[in-house]
């Protein structure tokens, strides 16, 4: 039999999602109202640092709903668990672009209702329907942060400040690179070569033919001996530039602020080819079993205090436009340094996680799924 | 009442069939029901795809999982990793044990005998993270290690993050395992073999090599079971403590787990599972479990 | 009966190993006292201060679960090993050996191979992941740690004991008050003890049966992953390096002081004993 893979899955479920109407999700219909009375339990699955005790002990008391949140250390991790025991185990998701359509495309979360969320009229207008929760106008969840995957480095032993991703890339730095262990990292990769070898016609990153999927992963087997360690865990990467292991690496802005909040040298930047990054969003399961407390979660995370503190700790640009005063008055210029109600310019100029699908989005069925990149980066890594 | 109790008693003595059907029945059941049939349905599982509308598993047989491994040289390195790293920690840590199993068996006095106990037993039972955790501070860079090699005018080990890291980690994890059934055979071996070695002219490394050795060697196999078996199916350790090239068995297993390829990682969990069931076979051989 | 030289070497050698296991445990307790959060060494400062930090409700919520979870699996684990314990001590029947074959399994096969296989299995059976699929895994790998205590203890004691203590009148009540518990209660507390902390310690399995749930194992974990709260790391590891010395020890005194069935040579075979499980 001929080998079944995902992205056979999402294109029929693509197709069929194309064709929808007659699939019963058509917006406005059977979404509440109105949140009724909390059924006093919430189970999420969310990024670690995303349900932290400074705004979740509030929200109990306010709402009387217990919050059980288990982390989840990748998009796959987190697909894996909203369909675990029949998808009836957790009640949302803090999902990235790169699993939020797999779930709306595999019934694993139901479309909500944005007007039941006070704040989401001072979203950003790019996160109001975004292409990765928002399907056809219907919502399959609120948006909540969004954050570049930025290059970051050693000041004392990385001279002079490195402008291109080419520095990940080069000898120079053999044996102090470091990288996330993610497939969804070939992007990257993509997006380097899509300035670097623009003969290659790489257009979008997330959507590549097999020759341009094979030049990413040649860069990146080339890339291999040079690197230290991928990173699977962001503390990784931050003991890996305490210690000295590593001076030059791909990062979240995260890793740079509690690097520098512990006096290490660093910096980071968005180098000149672009950068990759997350848009992530609050999502309901399908078979979600405390819905109210859902919607109140949702409500409750969207609020501009609650925005500005996630923002902070996890190092990333809140949704909710009003957070930023509220950024700068919690710890006093962190707004402009999150990016904090952003331009449109710098919000588009970064290339979000999305799933790559065998559609390139121009009617052919010749890109390589994500199936095939978690397997190429297996095999990669070796 | 008395009596009643006498003659229940009287069947089973009379029915000794029936007591050890009693008593067996209920852990063996549970245990086949629950731990078996997973492991059996696993195992079949591999055999089967993924559906690709529901992303639940089609029962339709085919070898694809395990031509793919075959296939794919990069699992042919991690695994032959893994089962390296795996024989390289039960070595080091029978190298290690052995000495120290003899000490507390046959030289130390009552008081030293208790110390060394609780000092093996005591890290045992400290967190497995904990302690991974705390060589990944000890190897770093910046870490206890160099900074000592540096005091004493020694050059950088900087072994942090590679594969050297994982074998000595994994090494001092499953160190107390190896130390225990080891002691435990040394121990037994009465002092009169050894002396009737030495009267028939034996010199130490011959009375080690042909009459301790032979007489411990289950103690030491019984031990590498854990430090072998215990190796080959971690992952955290390489996760956490490895470099770019440490894949273990476990992680790609892991990792297809989450990404929603059961069949394939229980096809790949399937090669520790043919390498284990060969070591215990030949454990058991061997004399092992009678050590254990 | 070995030369000074050897002898010496010996004790040398064994040092050294002693000093290889605990110099990374010294170390941790040395972080606890850490000032700064950064892990750098040495450490810049002394502080009691993540103590206090250290007993957020996270944690407790996690340690309670941890310890509910140990506490049932090691009961379910007591109940079944020592059955399966009794069963093939005192009986001979076909298939006795591939029992104790099949019940190390669950610790000599990989832990992966486990947890997957049990995950499969709820997932198949649409069982919510919960505390109970975590004690169930648990259960597994406990049976076998009791298992070998009880069976170990049963084949030192003699059955003649027991067919005397039938001979001299009593029933089976008062067999298993007089003779059977107090051969046995040592090796069940020393079995239960380990199995305890054998489910307190356990990620691998644990990681592919819990469902909403965070072990106090998995919530450490999650620390270690994400950096944020090392100290607190440092301080949970601290606790329970001090908080298991109790039980080790207890183990220690209650496996010594059971010198009734011989006497003279307890000391050192009941500590093979708790060896022998332990190695479990």
């Amino acid at each position: 039999m001929r080998k079944v893979t995902r992205w056979h899955v999402l294109l029929a479920v693509f197709v069929a999602a194309l064709c929808v109407p007659a699939s019963g999700v058509s917006a406005g219909s059977g979404l509440p109202t109105k949140i009724g009375k909390g059924e006093g339990k919430l189970n999420l699955i969310a990024w670690e640092g995303y349900t932290q005790g400074q705004w979740v002990k509030p929200f109990q008391k306010k709402t009387g709903c217990i919050v059980h949140a288990k982390y989840a250390g990748s998009s796959d991790e987190m697909v894996t668990l909203m369909r675990q025991g029949g998808g009836s185990q957790y009640d949302g998701v803090s999902a990235s672009g790169d699993a939020s359509l797999r779930l709306i495309y595999g019934h694993d979360v139901q479309a909500v209702n944005p007007k039941l969320i006070p704040d989401y009229k001072n979203f950003i207008p790019a996160l109001k329907s975004p292409p990765h929760n928002t399907i056809k106008g219907v919502h399959y969840g609120i948006s909540l942060q969004w954050g570049p995957n930025t290059l970051l480095w050693n000041t004392k032993k990385v001279k002079p400040a490195p402008t291109s991703w080419s520095a990940i890339y080069s000898k120079a730095y053999k044996g102090r690179i470091t990288i996330p262990d993610n497939p969804i990292q070939i992007a990257d990769a993509a997006l380097y070569l899509s300035k670097a070898k623009p003969s290659l016609g790489i257009k979008d990153p997330y959507e590549l033919n097999s020759t341009q999927f094979n030049a990413a992963i040649s860069l990146l087997k080339k890339q291999k001996p040079l690197i230290k360690k991928y990173w699977a865990l962001a503390s990784d990467e931050i003991g890996l530039f305490k210690s000295g292991d590593a001076v030059i690496g791909a990062s979240w802005p995260y890793q740079t602020n509690t690097l520098k909040a512990d006096k290490v040298p660093v910096k980071d930047t968005i180098p000149k080819e672009g950068a990759t990054g997350w848009a992530d969003t609050w999502m309901m399961s399908a078979h979600a079993k405390h819905p109210n407390c859902m919607y109140k979660w949702m409500a409750w995370i969207s609020t501009p205090k609650v925005q500005a503190q996630q923002a902070i700790f996890f190092g990333e640009t809140p949704a909710n436009t009003k957070a930023c005063t509220w950024m700068n008055k919690l710890s006093p210029g962190s707004a402009s340094l999150y990016h904090c109600g952003a331009s449109k310019k710098y919000f588009n100029s970064i290339k979000f996680w999305k799933t790559p699908i065998a559609n390139c989005g121009n009617g052919q069925n010749n890109c390589m799924d994500y199936t095939k990149w978690q397997q190429a980066w297996t095999e990669m890594k070796g | 009442m008395r009596t009643a109790r006498v003659r229940f008693t009287g069947f089973f003595w009379r029915h000794r069939w029936a007591k050890a059907l009693l008593l067996l029945a209920p852990p063996l059941l549970a245990f086949a029901l629950v731990y078996l049939a997973s492991l059996v349905a696993l195992f079949l599982s591999s055999f089967w795809t993924v559906d690709p509308f529901t992303s639940e598993i089609r029962h339709a047989w085919n070898i694809d999982n395990y031509r793919q491994l075959w296939q794919g040289g990069a699992y042919h390195s991690i695994a032959f990793r893994t089962i390296g790293i795996a024989a390289a920690v039960t070595v080091a840590d029978a190298i290690l044990a052995f000495p120290l199993g003899y000490f507390m068996a046959r030289i130390a006095g009552g008081r030293s005998r208790a110390f060394a106990f609780v000092a093996v037993l005591l890290p045992l039972w400290s967190s497995y993270l904990i302690r991974v955790y705390i060589w990944r501070l000890i190897l770093d860079h910046n870490g206890v290690l160099n900074w000592t090699l540096q005091k004493i005018g020694l050059p950088a080990a900087n072994i942090g993050y590679t594969n050297w890291a994982v074998w000595l980690i994994f090494t001092y994890i499953w160190l107390p395992f190896m130390i225990l059934p080891v002691y435990g055979a040394l121990e037994r071996v009465p002092d009169s073999f050894l002396e009737a070695s030495r009267d028939l002219g034996a010199g130490g490394w011959t009375t080690f090599r042909r009459v301790l050795l032979p007489l411990t060697l289950p103690g030491v196999i019984a031990g590498s079971i854990f430090t072998f078996s215990l190796t080959l199916g971690d992952y955290i350790t390489p996760l956490l403590a490895g470099g770019a090239s440490s894949q273990f068995i476990g992680n790609v297993v892991y990792d297809n787990i989450n990404n929603q390829l059961t069949p394939f990682a229980a096809a790949f969990a399937a090669v520790p599972l043919a390498v284990m069931g060969v070591y215990l076979l030949i454990a058991r051989r061997l004399g092992a479990f009678e050590a254990l | 009966m070995e030369s000074r030289a050897t002898r010496l070497a010996l004790t040398v050698w064994s040092a050294l190993v002693v000093l290889f296991l605990w110099i990374p445990l010294a170390l941790i307790m040395v972080y606890a006292f850490n000032k700064s959060n950064v892990e750098g060494w040495p450490i810049s400062g002394f502080t009691t201060h993540w103590f206090h930090a250290a007993w957020t409700s996270e944690v407790r919520t996690s340690l309670w679960l941890s310890v509910r979870v140990g506490l049932i699996a090691t009961g379910l684990a007591l109940v079944l090993g020592s059955m399966a314990a009794f069963g093939v001590a005192r009986f001979r029947f076909f298939g006795r050996e591939a029992v104790s074959f099949l019940l190390v399994l669950p610790i000599a096969l990989p832990g992966i191979v486990t947890g997957i296989a049990l995950n499969s299995a709820f997932v198949a059976g649409n069982i919510n992941l919960s505390t109970w699929t975590i004690v169930t895994g648990h259960a597994t790998f406990c049976v076998v740690v009791v298992y070998n205590n009880v069976l170990a203890r049963l084949r030192r004691s003699s059955p003649s004991l027991i067919e005397a203590s039938q001979d001299l009148g009593a029933d089976g009540w008062q067999t298993f008050r007089f003779i059977v518990w107090p051969v046995l209660s040592t090796a069940l507390v020393a079995g239960g003890l380990l199995a305890f902390a054998l489910s307190f310690d356990e990620v691998i399995v644990t990681t592919f049966t819990a469902g909403a749930q965070n072990t106090l194992p998995l919530l450490i974990l999650g620390y270690i992953r994400l950096g944020q709260q090392l100290p607190v790391v440092n301080v949970i590891a601290f606790a329970m390096i001090l908080l298991t010395s109790i039980p080790v020890l207890l183990a220690q005194r209650l496996t010594r002081d059971t010198g009734v069935l011989r006497p003279g040579a307890a000391e050192v075979t009941e500590a093979v004993e708790t060896a022998q499980a332990t190695a479990y």
